[in-house]
This record gives C-alpha cells, sequence and structure tokens, in this order.
C-alpha cells in the first residue's frame, strides 16, 4: 500500500483544525492527535464540524478517549454541532508521526519509530526473514547506539521494550508498523 | 444529551460523549475510560454494502473471522499470570488485544449486514455454543507454551495471507479491517517464528515439546484452508492460499530443525465443523467464563 498521503483539510477549516489538532493523545500526552497522524481530516460545513479520527490498532483502547476528548474540546471552543467519525482506510501507520511528534518522543524518553521502515521486520511483503531484525536505535537519554530489544511488546499496543548496554537504562520504542 | 443532530444515522449517541459531557472544559482531567469501551469500533464508517454483496452472507463471513479472532483473544488471555516470563504474557496480552480489536470490527460489521442490527456484545454474551462460527484450530485448550507458540504460527501465518487477500475485498469495511490487520498479523508471525525457532534449535528437550504441538496440532489446519461455501458466494477462496503457506511455515519448520507433520486432518461431524457451529468440548467452558459476567448483569454498563 502507497505511503498514505498527509493529513488534509480545508482552508476553511482551519480554526476547527487547530482546535482538534491540539488534542493531547491520551496514552502519549507529549503528543498532539495531530503530531501522532491519527486526526485525519476536520471539515467545517455551515456550522457543523466534522473530525475524522484514524485509530493506531485495532485494538487500541484509548479511540473512544481521544473521540470524546475532541468532541469536548471543539464545542468548548463554540462549535455547536460536532460529529466524531473514525475512517479505517488508509491505515494508520507510524510513518504519518510528524517530524515535531519524533522530536518529542525523543524528548520523552521514548524511542520513535525509523520513519519510512514500515515492513522491515522478519515477514515483509510474503518474504520470511529468518534471521534476527536489526534497527539501528539510539537510547533517547545517553544518545548510545549500543542498544538491545528486551520485548517487541511492550506497555501499549504501539511500543516495544528496549534497554541501552550504556547507560543501562530501560526504554520503551515505538516500533514500525 | 443536549447537543440537536441532523444525523438520521445518529451515531453520536454513544457513551463517550456522555463521559466528555461529565467533564467539563478543554482542561479536564485526564480519565480513563476502562469498561467503558463499548463505543462503536466502527463508529461514523460508512456502513453501505457494496452492489453485488449479499448481506447474509458477509454477515456469516465476518462472525467467521469474527469469532476466530475472539476466540483466540480468549485463549491468550488465558496466559496472564500463567507465562514463563512477564514479557512474554506482555506479548500474548498484546497479540490478544489486537486480535480482540479485529474481532470487535468483525462482530459489529456483520450486526450492520445481516440485517439483525446486533452489536458486537450481543453477539459475544449472548450466542451459544453451536452459534459460534470459528474454526477450531483457536479453540482447543492453551496446552504448554509450545502449543501457544505452535497455534500462533499456524493462525497468523494463515490469517496474514488471508488478510492481504481480503484488502482488495469489495466491502470496505472487511478490507479495511484487512488492511490494519495484516500489519498487526505479520508482528504476530514474527513473534511465532522467533519463538518456534528458538525452541525448536533450543535444547532436545525444547525440540521435543515444539514438534509435538505441531503434530498435536496439525489436523485443525484443514480446516483454515478448507473453502466454505459462504466464502466462495463472497468470492474468497482460502484453498488457493493452502500451497504459499505450506511453503513458507515449511521454511520455518526447516530452519527450527523440526519435521513438517503428517496427521491427517481432524474428521468433520456429518460434514460440519467449527463453520458451521460443530465444535470441540473445549468450546463450551471457554464460553461460560467469556460470557458469566454479561449474563449475570443483563443491560448493566461499567
Amino acid at each position: 500500500m502507497a505511503t498514505p498521503a498527509a493529513p488534509a483539510h480545508s482552508a476553511r477549516a482551519g480554526g476547527a483544525w487547530e482546535v482538534a489538532a491540539a488534542v493531547p493523545d491520551p496514552e502519549l500526552p507529549m503528543l498532539t492527535l495531530a503530531d501522532l497522524g491519527v486526526l485525519a481530516e476536520v471539515e467545517e460545513d455551515e456550522g457543523t464540524v466534522t473530525a475524522w479520527l484514524t485509530p493506531t490498532y485495532s485494538g487500541c483502547p484509548a479511540v473512544a478517549e481521544m473521540a470524546a476528548d475532541v468532541d469536548a474540546r471543539l464545542r468548548a471552543a463554540g462549535y455547536p454541532s460536532v460529529h466524531v467519525r473514525l475512517r479505517l482506510d488508509p491505515p494508520w501507520s507510524t510513518d504519518l508521526i510528524s517530524e515535531t511528534g519524533r522530536r518529542k518522543l525523543a524528548e520523552a524518553g521514548i524511542a520513535p519509530p525509523q520513519p519510512g521502515s514500515v515492513g522491515s521486520g522478519a515477514v515483509r511483503q510474503g518474504v520470511l526473514r529468518l534471521g534476527p531484525t536489526r534497527h539501528v536505535v539510539h537510547c533517547p537519554q545517553c544518545g548510545s547506539t549500543d542498544t538491545e530489544e528486551l520485548s517487541r511488546f511492550g506497555s501499549t499496543a504501539c511500543k516495544a521494550l528496549w534497554r541501552c548496554r550504556s547507560c543501562r537504562e530501560p526504554f520503551d520504542r515505538i516500533k514500525e508498523i | 444529551m443536549t447537543h440537536a443532530t441532523t444525523d438520521p444515522t445518529s451515531d453520536d449517541d454513544h457513551v463517550y460523549l456522555t463521559l466528555s459531557e461529565a467533564s467539563p472544559g478543554p482542561e479536564g482531567e485526564a480519565r480513563w475510560a476502562y469498561g467503558t469501551g463499548f463505543a462503536d469500533p466502527l463508529l461514523g464508517v460508512d456502513t453501505a454494502l457494496p452492489d453485488g454483496v449479499d448481506g447474509a452472507d458477509l454477515g456469516a463471513y465476518c462472525l467467521m473471522l469474527g469469532d476466530d479472532a475472539l476466540i483466540l483473544a480468549q485463549r491468550l488471555i488465558e496466559w496472564c499470570t500463567r507465562a514463563p516470563e512477564l514479557e512474554e504474557e506482555v506479548a500474548l496480552a498484546n497479540l490478544g488485544l489486537d486480535l480482540l480489536g479485529q474481532a470487535r470490527q468483525l462482530l459489529t460489521r456483520a450486526g450492520q449486514v445481516d440485517g439483525s442490527g446486533r452489536s458486537e456484545d450481543e453477539f459475544a454474551y449472548w450466542r451459544e455454543e453451536h452459534d459460534f462460527r470459528n474454526v477450531r484450530l483457536v479453540e482447543t485448550p492453551n496446552g504448554d507454551f509450545a502449543h501457544c507458540i505452535a497455534r500462533l504460527l499456524l493462525f497468523s501465518t494463515a490469517r496474514h495471507a488471508l488478510y492481504e487477500l481480503l484488502g482488495g475485498h469489495p466491502d470496505q469495511v472487511l478490507a479495511a479491517v484487512a488492511a490494519r490487520g495484516v500489519k498487526e498479523l505479520a508482528y504476530h508471525r514474527e513473534y511465532a517464528t522467533a519463538w518456534t525457532l528458538r525452541l525448536g534449535d533450543g535444547t532436545e528437550h525444547s525440540a521435543r515439546r515444539m514438534q509435538a504441538a505441531l503434530e498435536a496440532l496439525w489436523p485443525l489446519l484443514d480446516e483454515l484452508f478448507t473453502a466454505h461455501p459462504v466464502e466462495l458466494r463472497l468470492g474468497v477462496d482460502p484453498a488457493q492460499l493452502r500451497e504459499p503457506f505450506l511453503r513458507a511455515l515449511g521454511e520455518v519448520i526447516a530452519e527450527a530443525g523440526l519435521t513438517v507433520p503428517e496427521a491427517a486432518p481432524l474428521a468433520y461431524v456429518g460434514g460440519r465443523a467449527g463453520r458451521d457451529g460443530v465444535h470441540t468440548e473445549a468450546l463450551g467452558p471457554l464460553l461460560a467464563e467469556l460470557q458469566v459476567v454479561a449474563r449475570a448483569h443483563p443491560g448493566a454498563n461499567w
């Protein structure tokens, strides 16, 4: 599947977009929904605002929370009629996390995903690579690249658990999807 | 609800909006919606049925795939507090969460298109055993960790291939669920593959148990690649996935130093199996645990 285009929104919806875009992610509150690439589109039509969200993982338990926050913020900003919708196609990808989002993640001690490396794991386009997956991952604490994966699955669906062998700190890493 | 809406679908009347009203202002205290996550997992998604697709068939197929995911998710969460290491416990719970998310979307889609209007909860909590359409592979008891890995390897390799196929299905919702799911299943497959190699290429003891697990589950594999009439009417033939599946799996098994089992498929009962609601004796107790709270408190919200 082609890399999804950047989030689209019409110019006239600038105000509503700005409001929805500023909503923090419930699980990664240092990021906004726009930083995360979850906010797909905001449309304003004769006073009615419709915001589309693209959930990260199928089982992401934060979707209802995100939708509630977007709804509440838009209403508080003076939009009387708000609809929040899910958009499943194209699916969310870590490539949708913005540059700003990657920087904020690193500042918060979470290693950001590598852009453009989706599908670089053992399984890519039906071809199975049996060797260990190699990512050069910088420790978000000390910057060392002498890091190792402890577990592909971490505290939330989108994170893996890593450890730095230089400074000995464990850290979370957003895994590419 | 006080806000006016002219939207005929009225799908904004959701529990999360009640939550948002209970916490006024954008700077309201962050709160978690645990246990209230029954908001429509297809909220606002275009629900139209494409031309040429029969709603009853599509509903039945979404139940098949959704039940596979739901029942395997339930088996995976049984590993909580029982896995060999904390990291594996977290991993298995993560895999289960992905599958549960897929199940919620598929069951919701089933209720939209089969004409019944049933919700995901009605499907999950209020159907009887013979109404579940999952393959028997996902319902058999967990067994040891090697069994867990063997089942994940078989299921995730097969489902990954099927989701790739379904990404092009005319039903946009099914296609979107599959397109999302294929990326998740790639991680599941990778996890199961890594553990198969580690156990198969580990000690004599671990290799023996991994081989035994593959032998035990092999007879249940056939059902995944036997086309059901419903699937064929929807233009999906899982039989075409069998050979590529066996090639990919054979590669992993060989690399792990194990042997591809030759066990014959588990017999159908009067020509019927999981897809027709004929299950093993393991499903009943699983459903009892899955459904007991919802049935003890009908209509409750928490």
